[in-house]
C-alpha cells in the first residue's frame, strides 16, 4: 500500500468515525465477565486430534459446509443438461477451488478414464493425427490462471432484479491455474493448412457440443488443459481433457474435447446459432459474441454475505474481469452510483484472470446501495445495466455485464436491487 | 525460428501446409477413424449422408424417439425445449426460439439430431431417421407439406426463414466506441431511488434447507404389514418373455430419466429396480416431486394397475409430478413395460 491510498483511507476513517461520534477508543468493545474460550481449558487444547491420514484427500471442515455449489430449479428442465454457481459470495482471493467451481452440462459429466481418451486433428492439416492422453504429456506445457465465464452469468437479471444472492447472478465463472499444451503445438503438429481459417472443436461426451473457433485465436492462446490448481481436472470439468479459450464464453471451452478439425467456414452448430446468439430488441441476434466484456461485483457483502458486526471497520470486497484484457482499476459506490471511490486492487490486474478488489472502510451503519464498477486497459468502463439496455433490449439472455446494486440495511442484511 | 517463419511466409502465399519442426508424437488417424468422428454438417450440406425421410414417417419416428421432451407436435413438455412456434416473436418481450422461429440454418438441426440427439440415447438413429424427423419439425414449423421428402437431394431446397436474421457482433462500435474514457466520480446523478427488488419475485432457492433429514422419514405413520397368511394368495403368472422383450424396447422412451440393472443410480427420475409392488416414493436418495410425496402418504403402491394407470397419463394421474413424460397411449406398451419391470425384480 503506498503512503498515499494509507493516508486517504485514514482520513476517510476518521470523517466516518467524527460523523457517528465515535471516537476511536470508544471503538473498542469491553467484556463483561472472562470468556471462558480463555479461561477454561478447552477439550482441543488438551486432547488430540485427528492423525494424519484421517481424509487421504481433504475436503472442507464441517463447518464450511455450506459453502458450495448451488443450483436454481426452474432454470432448466432437469441437472443433466443444466448449470450451478460459485459460492463467490464466501470465497476470497482470486483462484476458485475445483470443488465449487460451478458446472455446466448438456448430457451430463462423463466418465471418461485416461486411457480411454483419444483427441483427433483432421481436416486441412498434412497428417490428421490421433494422440493419447500420455502423448500430451509429452509436448512441452504451459502454466496460465483464466477465469471461464458462462455467456449466460447474469442473464436472469436482463428483465429486473431477480436472484437473491451474488452466487446466483455472477457464479457463472471460476478462475484456476491451467496446465495444458497450446493448440498452437498440436495445430503444428499436424501441419495445419494456413488457408484453414477456423478450428472446429467438439467434445466427447453425448451432447457432442461443439463450437467454431477463428484460427487467430487458436493459434494465439488457446490450451488443451490436463491440470487445474495443480491437480487434474474434475470429472464434472472435463476430466482428462478440456480446452482453455482465454477470455471467450464458457461454452467454448469444451470439456472431454475429442477432436479438433480444421476447417475454411464455421460449421454453425447448435451452440453457436440457436444458443449463444443475443436476440437484440428489433428481433435481430448478434452472433459471434465470443469475448466477455469488464465485468464487476461485489460478492461481500451481499444478499449471501450480510454484515453482522455492525457499523465501523468493515471491508468491501469483490471480483472483476475482463475477457479482453487485464483490470485496471475497479470503483465502487456506496449511494448507488452518485459518489465513487476507488478500490484496492489485492495485486495488479492479470489478463483474462480474476483480480480481487477491496475498499477497505468504515460503515456509520446507514443504508447504502452498494455498486462495483471495473475497467480494463482497452479503457471500456463497465456499464449500468440501463446502458445496456439501451443498446440491447431485454432479450439477449447472454452477455449481461451490467453494474450490479446490493441494497444494504441498516440491519446489515443486503438485497438485490435495480436502481435509476 | 526465423527461418520456420520466412518459410512459413512463402508457403503462406500459395495456401500450403505450414511448416514446423514436429515432435512426431501422435499416429495418423486411419481413415474409417475420421469417419466415425468426423459427421458435423454445413450450412452448404457438407457432411450430410446420402438418405431420406418424409413427414408421416418422421411424425412416427418422433412420436417415439423426441416427444417425450419437445410433445407430439413439437411444442415442448415443461421446461424441454419447443422446437415449433414462434414465427414472428423475435421482436416480442418473451421471443419464442424455436427451429422455425430462429434458427438460421437447417444444417444445424439435421446435425444437432443426428449426432446429440435422443437425449439419453445419442448416435442411435440412422441417417433416414434423422431425415425424416427433421421433415417432421420442418412440418409441425408449417414449413413443408405434409407429402415433403427431405434427403440430401432436396436438402438445399429449404431456407429456413430466420437465414437473415443474424448479425456479427458489433460490440466494439456500438458500445466500446461509447463505453470508455474517464467515469464520473462525483454528482453523477440527482438522486437514487430502488425501482425493483429481487425479494418481491422471491424465486431465489432456499439454502442447506432443501430435504427433511430421512429421518424424519420414520415419524411417518407406519402402515401395517399386511399379513401373509391373511392375504389372498396371488396367482403367480409367469412372465412372458416376448412382452418383457418388447417393454425393454419401451423402456428405451425411458431411459433418458431412468436407470436399472447392476449399478443403477438415480439419474433425472429414480432407479426403477424393483419398483413393481414397492411403496411409491421410496427409492432411497430421490427428491420426489411434492406430488408424488403425497401419494405416497396416500399409501400408494406401484402394481401393474397403479403404474399404468400413471404412464398412461403422468399428469393427469398426478398433476405436479416432475416426470415430463407425455404418456403411453398403447395399451400393449402399457403392458410390455410393467411386464419387463416386473421382470427386474430387485
Amino acid at each position: 500500500m503506498t503512503n498515499k491510498t494509507t493516508g486517504k483511507s485514514r482520513r476517510a476513517f476518521l470523517k466516518g468515525a467524527a460523523l457517528t461520534g465515535v471516537g476511536l477508543a470508544a471503538g473498542k468493545a469491553s467484556a463483561a465477565t472472562p470468556d471462558p474460550l480463555i479461561t477454561e481449558v478447552q477439550p482441543w487444547a488438551s486432547g488430540l486430534g485427528d492423525g494424519v491420514d484421517a481424509s487421504p484427500y481433504g475436503l472442507p471442515i464441517q463447518y464450511e459446509g455450506d459453502v458450495v455449489r448451488r443450483n436454481v430449479e426452474w432454470l432448466t428442465a432437469d441437472t443433466i443438461s443444466s448449470i450451478n454457481f460459485t459460492p463467490i459470495h464466501a470465497l476470497d482471493g482470486t483462484i476458485t477451488p475445483q470443488g465449487c467451481a460451478f458446472e455446466r452440462h448438456h448430457s451430463g459429466a462423463i466418465d471418461l478414464k485416461k486411457d480411454d481418451y483419444r483427441l483427433m486433428i483432421n481436416g486441412m492439416v498434412d497428417r490428421p493425427l490421433v494422440f493419447s492422453y500420455a502423448d500430451l504429456e509429452r509436448f512441452p506445457r504451459e502454466n496460465h490462471v483464466y477465469f471461464c465465464e458462462c455467456a449466460a452469468n447474469t442473464g436472469m437479471e436482463w428483465a429486473g432484479a431477480q436472484l437473491n444472492g451474488a452466487q446466483f447472478t455472477h457464479g457463472m465463472i471460476h478462475n484456476m491455474e491451467y496446465t495444458g499444451v497450446p493448440l498452437r503445438t498440436l495445430l503444428e503438429e499436424a501441419g495445419y493448412d494456413t488457408a484453414g481459417k477456423w478450428v472446429y472443436v467438439e467434445g466427447a461426451d453425448a451432447s457432442s457440443n461443439g463450437r467454431s473457433i477463428p484460427m487467430e485465436k487458436a493459434l494465439d492462446d488457446v490450451l488443451i488443459a490436463f491440470k487445474a490448481n495443480g491437480e487434474a481436472l474434475r470429472k464434472e470439468h472435463g476430466y482428462p481433457v478440456r480446452l482453455v479459450v482465454p477470455g471467450w464464453e464458457g461454452n467454448m471451452w469444451v470439456k472431454w474435447i475429442r477432436r479438433i478439425e480444421v476447417t475454411d467456414a464455421p460449421v454453425e452448430s447448435r451452440e453457436e446459432t440457436s444458443k449463444y446468439t443475443d436476440v437484440l430488441e428489433n428481433g435481430i441476434a448478434r452472433k459471434w459474441t465470443w469475448e466477455m466484456d469488464a465485468k464487476s461485483v461485489v460478492t461481500s457483502p451481499s444478499p449471501q454475505a450480510p454484515i453482522t458486526h455492525g457499523k465501523g471497520p468493515l471491508v468491501i470486497t469483490g471480483l472483476a474481469w475482463s475477457g479482453r484484457g487485464a483490470i485496471k482499476r475497479v470503483d465502487v459506490s456506496k449511494d448507488g452510483g452518485k459518489t465513487w471511490e476507488t478500490a484496492r486492487l489485492a495485486k495488479p490486474g492479470e489478463k483474462m484472470a480474476l483480480t480481487r478488489f477491496y475498499l477497505d472502510t468504515n460503515w456509520d451503519g446507514d443504508e447504502m446501495m452498494l455498486q462495483s464498477r471495473a475497467m480494463d486497459d482497452t479503457g471500456y468502463v463497465q456499464p449500468t445495466k440501463t446502458q445496456l439496455r439501451e443498446v440491447r433490449g431485454l432479450n439477449s439472455i447472454y452477455h449481461n455485464n451490467c453494474i450490479q446494486t446490493w441494497l444494504v440495511r441498516a440491519n446489515g442484511e443486503a438485497e438485490n436491487v435495480e436502481v435509476s | 525460428m526465423s527461418k520456420f517463419l520466412k518459410v512459413a511466409t512463402a508457403l503462406a502465399l500459395i495456401s500450403t501446409p505450414a511448416v514446423a519442426d514436429t515432435f512426431g508424437l501422435g499416429r495418423t488417424a486411419l481413415p474409417e477413424e475420421i469417419a466415425a468422428w468426423d459427421k458435423d454438417v454445413r450450412p452448404d450440406g457438407t457432411g450430410l449422408p446420402d438418405g431420406s425421410g418424409d413427414v408421416l414417417t418422421g411424425e412416427e419416428v418422433f412420436a417415439d424417439q423426441c416427444a417425450v421432451c419437445h410433445g407430439d407436435f413439437a411444442e415442448g413438455v415443461d421446461n424441454w425445449p419447443k422446437l415449433a412456434g414462434g414465427a414472428g416473436t423475435l421482436a416480442d418481450e418473451d421471443p419464442l426460439k424455436t427451429v422455425g422461429s430462429y434458427w438460421p440454418y437447417l444444417s444445424t438441426a439435421w446435425d444437432y439430431v443426428n449426432r446429440s440427439m435422443p437425449f439419453g440415447n445419442a448416435q442411435t438413429l440412422d441417417a433416414d431417421e434423422v431425415y425424416a424427423i427433421v421433415a417432421y419439425i420442418l412440418y409441425s414449423n408449417d414449413l413443408v407439406d405434409e407429402d415433403f421428402v427431405l434427403s440430401n437431394e432436396t436438402f438445399a431446397d429449404v431456407e429456413l426463414p430466420n437465414h437473415d436474421g443474424f448479425i456479427l457482433d458489433n460490440r466494439l462500435e456500438t458500445e466500446h466506441s461509447k463505453w470508455v474514457g474517464e467515469p464520473c466520480m462525483e454528482n453523477c446523478k440527482e438522486d437514487v431511488k430502488v425501482t425493483m427488488r429481487a425479494m418481491v419475485l422471491d424465486v431465489t432457492p432456499d439454502e442447506g434447507k432443501d430435504e427433511p433429514a430421512p429421518a424424519m422419514v420414520e415419524d411417518a405413520p407406519v402402515v401395517e404389514e399386511t399379513k401373509v397368511e391373511e392375504a389372498p394368495v396371488e396367482e403367480v403368472v409367469a412372465l412372458d418373455p416376448e412382452l418383457v422383450a418388447a417393454g425393454a424396447k419401451v423402456f428405451k422412451k425411458c431411459k433418458a430419466c431412468h436407470q436399472v440393472g447392476d449399478g443403477a443410480k438415480n439419474k433425472t427420475g429414480p432407479v426403477l429396480n424393483g419398483i413393481i409392488g414397492q411403496a411409491a416414493g421410496a427409492v432411497e436418495g430421490f427428491k420426489y416431486s411434492k406430488a408424488l410425496k403425497a401419494k405416497a402418504e396416500g399409501g400408494l403402491v406401484w402394481t401393474d394397475e397403479t403404474l399404468a394407470e400413471f404412464l398412461r397419463k403422468p399428469k393427469a394421474f398426478m398433476k405436479g409430478t416432475k416426470m415430463s413424460f407425455a404418456g403411453l397411449k398403447k395399451e400393449k406398451d402399457l403392458a410390455a413395460i410393467t411386464a419387463y419391470l416386473t421382470s427386474l425384480g430387485n
